[in-house]
């Protein structure tokens, strides 16, 4: 019992991030009629805001210590962030905080990277074939991470959540269980929270605002909106700014999950490609789902009783998924008629 | 039609004339590249090169940067330049501060990306652009075997880096490899009694392991060890290199009915794992009436330097600690601490000694050529080096010494102190016969390439 | 009409062949006259003439044609370790294993089209991959990769440590130490293993020569412009679709088969999608649809990787000495971003500038150079688009 409750917790966790992924890849899909490949690097452009972030406020001040010697018989250096030299304890706060606070930097980047990249580049491959569109956004990644390597480095960088966070959270007693049988990481917990908001966000702005009704009638019938006088194309501007938005929220958190490095995008592009798949190209709604889906489905696929029946199934789980689903059901779990049925 | 019958008549020369090349160019090509050479990339001028693949991407690229950070102070030393480090305290040594045989120390680096693949690719472009006469590196024992037996093929000497599997010097051995560093027998033999004194005989031991040939036979010597002294396992459960988020690896633990983990993991890889561990409240938990414990068998200062507070008590064993008191550790530390700003971890101390070492077998056979360096290192007894009397055994050019078993410090007193020795286990308790893990040496390649 | 096109066939074949055979000299100037190097001109020029054949003609875009590479090495090592190091069984087998792979995958795919068949060819060589490195293990060594080793003299039992060759054993071929692979004692390595190479090169190019000229390369073609039409005139495209696909598979697995040649070891990353993506990089970059281009375009990739990548900032500031320092200082930290390790983000750029600009490739670029110094002879030029 508490096993499978801790796999389902870690499906949700890692839905959560197939979630948001797989929403922004949607969005731009299903408003542009653009196959993103270069959307895994916008995650990765996320996560990198919170690292460069984090080094920022940790820049440090360097005093010799001439009374203390290392082993070497040099003076022993003494470093402390220039944050908290200036600040004191909010400084300390502030780094302690960094991965938080990164949203705030976060969104205005991820928005002006996202419609620079529209108004740029792809606004261009609109009317060339779907292929066109995956090579060049697929060139565009190679050279966005490329980008980041060279100011990064090619390894990964750890950024730890705030200390409160570092622990871990005894889930089971909310169950009534006895204390300490199901503890979960604070940060994974709160990662799953804050997906839930942002989809909430993104599908109550798309829902509730006059803005988001036009870009949905965008989405059903681009021409009969145009013809009615209203501006679309720039609405779709900010949408893609949006996608990119989600994606480099998506990316940011992640990071004291897993330290990024700039490959970080190429290892989950395929991933939220299976997952808009399974979800239905275009279908907003059926993103979400699929991405909470898989994620349960790849955490009970790695629990040892079910890798003792079939050997290898957690490795290749979710493209078996894509597979059936595509073939027998090409339009995916919600996905509308007509989207990309060739 | 004139015009067309000028453009044939072209067409014709081209034709004949491409297919002249076509014939005499592989023909020439032969006759220049057969100029004679005694032994593959036998240097001519003035200068020798030697070549160091190390990690410098992938999970094992901490210990990779500080592999060539060792390896450019080596090639200091050897050159004459700088204080000399260890240079000083090695003994028996024939090295005379010039290069090597008179001829100056340069050389060549690549990156292994800690694949197979890439690893070899880039010791080729070594060996037959760069023209290599040794390569040195490693950090993951799959690479490090590939490599060697790259080399035994070419022709050129390896000297193995961190490689830690059992395979290196075992069933995969090769006359051309050889091996400084200690394996993960040794390890098994050292850590076995030292956890059964520590947590008792009535354990039962989960192990995660890295899906390849470093990790196969480091739980295999830890099993065998370990049960040696009662112990149960319960599970082994293989994980692909380089996995970054391993929840769903830890998850299935805490319900196995085990209350020890054994992390067979290297590098980064152990680094998350053991961080992800202490997130899911391992450390604090009580199972079977036990505290549970974790063990990482091979320990290095830039893990525990990366795991942080993860690291703390946890016992695990190693090659070489930058703290040990000898004049030869003291001297190795002074002039690397004096260079980089930092203490040498174990992988930089193994690279630098193997370049020493044959830097010294090169001078003691008065050549280059591996039919006199090889025996030059076979059965080579030295100390001086930092680990004490040490031998490069003769039936599979493994080196034989002391191993450390350590333990994360409690209370560090810098950055940089972070791991305790617990035991000295000599050599004695961890020497085997060479034939329990088969493999065959081979022969001696002298073939010019 | 057709005879003269025939007749131009065999000249640029014969130049091309001309050209491969004689690399170790010509490319010997640019730094590129090494066997390593020259080996993955011609094994990656092979890999990417057979990807074209799908992707330049049927306009299919696979993202997963590095599996079948990848099975091909596997099937060929496991050949040096079963039967004979003589290179013919292995590259044989290993055509046929990956041809098998790439109809079963390809009958698969192809009821799709468009970016459900990239995205379907994309999750089968990630399945590939992963088990590849996990179950797996007993067939691929997984991590480790599978290598050649020494022939058992006893009883055998683990056939991933213990050799056997069965046939080199029955015509009792001695061995001593680990065995390089052979043509009939010919050893295989070095420049022996890129003539091998090269020679196979050109037996592909030529076979993908008479695809392009042949009616079904045209009914591939006519697949890609309109694939509709092609429906309606009572045409059922995809068994077409289903032999460029295995073909292509087939070259692939050549490709993995020389590699294993060359360097007898197979590793599991060499099927990772982004090597599949290499590919399309290189088919891109020379010219999809071309004859030359995709060879091209794998030229210039792996002289960048090998050449390019080994550039440093020193190597950048003794080119640039002769200006003054602080203009030389800043034009080395920028070019520095584009050469070393940072070559990638040049292929990158590249790649880009080419598909927005010149979709044909770097053929394209050419021929547009050619077409704006021989102005005057228009109708030529226009041929030989169509040709190259």
């Amino acid at each position: 019992m508490d096993a499978i409750l801790l796999q389902v917790l870690n499906g949700l966790d890692k839905g959560g991030a197939y979630a948001l992924i797989a929403l922004g890849l949607t969005l731009a899909f299903g408003t542009l009629g653009i196959v993103n490949f270069a959307h895994g690097a916008l995650f990765m452009l996320g996560a990198f805001c919170a690292v460069a972030l984090n080094k920022l406020l940790t820049l440090e001040k360097v005093t010799l210590d001439p009374t203390q010697k290392t082993p070497w018989g040099a003076p022993l250096e003494i470093r402390t962030p220039y944050v908290e030299a200036w600040l004191g304890d909010f400084g300390k706060f502030l780094v302690d905080w960094s991965v938080p606070i990164s949203i705030l930097v976060v969104v205005p980047v991820m928005l002006l990277i996202g419609i620079a990249m529209e108004r740029g580049l792809i606004r261009h491959f609109y009317k060339r074939p779907h292929a066109d569109q995956i090579l060049v956004t697929f060139g565009l990644a190679i050279v966005l991470q490329e980008i980041v390597k060279h100011f990064f480095g090619a390894n990964p960088i750890p950024v730890p959540a705030p200390a409160i966070f570092a622990g871990s959270a005894d889930v089971g007693a909310l169950f009534g269980l006895p204390p300490n049988t199901i503890v979960y990481p604070w940060w994974r917990l709160i990662y799953f929270l804050f997906a839930l908001v942002v989809i909430g966000i993104v599908f109550a702005f798309l829902q509730l605002t006059t803005f988001g009704m036009v870009v949905r009638a965008g989405m059903r019938d681009r021409e009969t909106v145009g013809l009615l006088g209203i501006n679309i194309e720039r609405r779709f501007t900010i949408v893609f700014g949006i996608a990119a938005i989600v994606a480099g929220l998506a990316g940011a958190m992640y990071t004291p999950v897993l330290p990024p490095n700039y490959h970080i995008g190429m290892d989950f592009l395929v991933l939220s490609f299976v997952v808009v798949v399974v979800g239905g190209m275009g279908s907003l709604g059926g993103a979400v789902l699929a991405g909470f889906l898989l994620g349960i489905l790849q955490s009970f696929a790695s629990m040892n009783e079910v890798k003792a029946i079939i050997p290898g199934i957690d490795q290749i789980i979710i493209y078996l998924v894509a597979v059936v689903i595509l073939l027998t059901r090409p339009r995916g779990l919600m996905g509308r008629k007509g989207v990309m049925e060739d | 039609m004139s015009e067309k019958k000028l453009i044939v008549n072209r067409r014709q020369i081209i034709r004949g004339a491409a297919g002249g090349a076509a014939l005499a160019v592989p023909i020439l090509h032969y006759i220049k590249d057969a100029h004679a050479e005694e032994y593959c990339n036998m240097p001519k001028g003035k200068e020798v090169v030697l070549g160091f693949n190390v990690p410098q991407t992938g999970p094992y690229a901490d210990e990779g940067a500080d592999e060539l950070r060792a390896f450019k102070l080596a090639v200091k030393h050897l050159n004459g330049e700088g204080d000399g480090g260890m240079l000083n305290t090695f003994k028996p040594s024939s090295l005379k501060g010039n290069g090597i045989l008179g001829k100056k120390v340069t050389f060549v680096t690549g990156d292994t990306q800690t694949k197979s693949d890439a690893a070899r690719a880039s010791a080729k472009r070594m060996i037959e652009k760069d023209k290599a006469i040794m390569i040195s590196g490693g950090s993951s024992s799959g690479v490090a075997i590939a490599v060697q037996s790259l080399c035994q093929d070419a022709g050129v000497i390896f000297m193995a880096g961190l490689t830690h599997s059992n395979d290196t010097t075992g069933k995969d051995k090769r006359r051309h490899g050889f091996r400084h560093f200690f394996n993960a027998y040794m390890s098994g033999a050292a850590l076995g009694p030292v956890l059964a004194k520590a947590y008792g005989k009535d354990r039962r031991a989960y192990h995660i392991t890295a899906d390849y040939t470093w990790g196969w036979t480091q739980e295999e010597s830890m099993k065998k060890f370990t049960e040696k002294e009662g112990w149960q396992t319960v599970k082994t459960v293989r994980v692909p290199l380089g996995a970054g988020d391993y929840s769903q690896y830890l998850t299935p633990v805490l319900s196995s009915g085990a209350d020890v983990l054994i992390l067979n993991l290297y590098g980064k890889d152990m680094v998350n794992a053991l961080t992800q561990a202490v997130q899911f409240g391992m450390r604090d938990k009580v199972v079977n009436g036990k505290n549970f414990e974790i063990v990482v068998p091979l320990f290095s200062r830039l893990m525990a330097q990366g795991a942080g507070e993860a690291i703390k008590g946890i016992y695990g064993s190693v090659n070489w600690n930058w703290q040990l008191q000898d004049e030869a550790t003291k001297a190795f530390v002074k002039s690397f601490g004096q260079e980089y700003g930092f203490p040498p971890s174990m992988a930089a101390h193994t690279c630098y000694v193997q370049t020493i070492l044959y830097a010294n077998a090169c001078e003691m056979a008065g050549t280059f050529s591996p039919a006199g360096v090889i025996p030059a290192l076979e059965g080579f007894k030295f100390d001086g080096l930092g680990n004490g009397p040490t031998e490069y055994r003769a039936a599979d050019h493994q080196c034989f010494k002391d191993v450390l078993v350590v333990k994360g410090n409690e209370k560090p007193t810098s950055k940089f102190d972070l791991l305790s020795v617990v035991e000295l286990t000599p050599r004695s308790k961890v020497e085997y016969d060479p034939k329990i893990f088969g493999g065959e040496l081979g022969p001696i390649n002298t073939k010019p390439c | 009409m057709f005879k003269r096109n025939a007749r131009q066939d065999l000249i640029f074949f014969l130049v091309f062949s001309a050209f491969v055979l004689s690399m170790p000299v010509l490319l010997a100037p640019i730094g590129a006259g090494y066997p390593d190097l020259l080996q993955k001109f011609a094994i990656y020029g092979l890999f990417a003439i057979g990807f074209n054949i799908l992707f330049g003609l049927t306009g299919y875009l696979s993202f997963g044609h590095a599996a079948f590479l990848g099975v091909g090495s596997y099937a060929a090592v496991w050949m040096f370790k079963l039967l004979t190091m003589n290179v013919i069984p292995a590259i044989v087998f290993a055509v046929i294993i990956s041809g098998l792979f790439a109809l079963a995958i390809g009958y698969v795919s192809l009821k799709r089209s468009g970016i459900y068949f990239s995205i379907l060819t994309l999750a089968f060589a990630e399945m590939s991959y992963k088990l590849a490195y996990s179950v797996l293990t007993p067939l691929t060594n997984g991590e480790t990769g599978l290598q050649v080793k020494l022939r058992a003299s006893g009883p055998v039992t683990d056939l991933i440590n213990q050799d056997v060759r069965v046939l080199d054993a029955a015509m009792g071929i001695e061995e001593n130490g680990i065995p390089a692979p052979s043509l009939f004692g010919l050893e295989i390595t070095g420049w022996q293993a890129f003539y091998l190479c090269a020679v196979m090169l050109i037996a592909g190019f030529y076979i993908a020569m008479r695809i392009n000229r042949s009616s079904f390369g045209m009914m591939l073609r006519a697949i890609k412009s309109n694939q509709n039409r092609l429906n309606y005139t009572g045409v059922y495209p995809r068994p077409y679709l289903l032999a460029a696909f295995t073909i292509s598979g087939m070259y692939a697995g050549l490709a993995g088969a020389l590699l294993a040649v060359t360097d007898p070891l197979a590793g599991a990353e060499r099927m990772q999608w982004t090597a599949s993506g290499e590919v399309v990089l290189m088919t891109i970059l020379g010219g999809a649809g071309t004859l030359l281009g995709p060879f091209l375009g794998a030229a210039v990739i792996k002289y960048f990787e090998n050449i390019f990548s080994a550039i440093n900032e020193n190597s950048l500031h003794a080119v640039l000495s002769f200006l003054p320092d602080p203009v030389e200082n800043a034009l080395v930290s920028v070019l520095s971003m584009f050469v070393g390790e940072g070559w990638h983000l040049t292929l990158g750029l590249l790649f880009m500038l080419i598909v927005i600009f010149l979709p044909g490739g770097l053929i394209e670029g050419f021929n547009r150079l050619i077409g704006l110094f021989t102005r005057s002879r228009k109708q030529t030029t226009g041929e030989n688009r169509e040709e190259a």
